[in-house]
């Protein structure tokens, strides 16, 4: 018999504190395994400020912790002295979207050959489930318990879209992982964005729609099913930006 | 013929796993506990399983290894 599925190497022996069916094990995984498949003598990985910090216990290689937000702006320093090391940056949607949205944005479009993992569950989660950049209208959080409303807190912010308009970056995507299909493509999509880095091409960010079941107040199973229904209308998952495929 | 094996002690019975079986060989078991108080998911009946590894892929903590 020979083992067909295993945990990847990248990943430490230190079990993952996330709530159980929490999508970012899945997303650590995923990364993880990418990585390993590229064979790389050195990766440096960034993490973020939220249900993520401990991120660096996690990963099976170099680990620097980033003040909230400022992962893609670490991350910069970190590849321009390290130009040999694979460098990413793995952060969620309060910390990207909100204060980290300009480290993010500038980051992009200085196309930084960086890899940035963004994991969006529409939420803030290690604070306690309040109103993320990211909540869909009508969502309820803690601090919009009538559910978000546009007159009161506007519109949610879609980071794929908004960073393809850009110039800078080589390769956007949204994908899901909700079920084993949409987890297939979450990891051929990540392969591809560190694949991008290894081969030189610039910026890549893959936003990966995960559950967060403790906030939304469901189970994991009606959380995945609610990725599915709700979040995949509002955030459409694909390829925002693709240069290799521009080119051709 | 294929082999699954479950790290019970990092299970957190989520039971995406159970889910995602095709075969839907996999149940939360209502009699066995691990140290953390989740009862652990378990697969009834191993030879009808075949080895495709959707239940590993939809683990959020690396729980399930598989052999074939």
């Amino acid at each position: 018999m020979k083992k067909v599925f295993e945990k990847p190497k990248m990943l430490t022996d230190v079990p993952f504190h996330y709530c159980p069916g929490c999508s970012h094990g899945i997303v650590h995984r995923l990364v993880a395994s990418s990585i390993d498949k590229l064979n790389a003598n050195k990766v440096i990985g960034v993490a973020p400020v939220g249900c993520a910090v401990f991120a660096y216990d996690y990963f099976n290689c170099d680990m620097q912790e980033a003040a909230h937000g400022r992962a893609p702006a670490v991350a910069t320093g970190i590849k321009r002295t390290n130009k040999d090391a694979i460098v990413f940056a793995y952060q969620g949607d309060g910390d990207l979207a909100s204060i980290g949205m300009a480290e993010i944005v500038h980051a992009a479009a200085r196309s930084e050959n960086i890899t940035v993992i963004f994991i969006n569950n529409a939420i803030y989660g290690m604070t306690g489930g309040q109103m993320a950049p990211t909540t869909m209208i009508g969502q309820k959080a803690t601090t919009c318990q009538q559910g978000r409303s546009v007159e009161l807190n506007g519109y949610p912010i879609h980071v794929s879209e908004m960073l393809a308009q850009l110039q800078g970056p080589c390769y956007i995507e949204r994908v899901s992982t909700h079920d084993v299909k949409h987890v297939k493509q979450a990891e051929k999509a990540i392969d591809k964005a560190f694949r991008n880095q290894a081969e030189g091409k610039g910026f890549s960010l893959v936003e990966v729609l995960c559950s967060c079941p403790t906030n939304w107040g469901k189970s994991p199973l009606d959380a995945m099913k609610w990725v599915e229904e709700e979040m995949c209308k509002i955030y459409p998952l694909g390829v925002f930006k693709d240069i290799a495929k521009e080119e051709k | 013929m294929a082999k699954v094996t479950f790290n019970k002690s990092l299970c957190k019975s989520c039971g995406l796993c159970v889910t995602a079986c095709p075969k839907k060989i996999i149940s939360i078991s209502t009699t066995d506990m691990n140290n953390k108080g989740y009862f652990v998911a378990e697969v009834v009946d191993m030879d009808k399983c075949i080895g495709c590894a959707f239940c590993a892929t939809m683990c959020p903590d690396c729980v399930i290894e598989v052999e074939k």
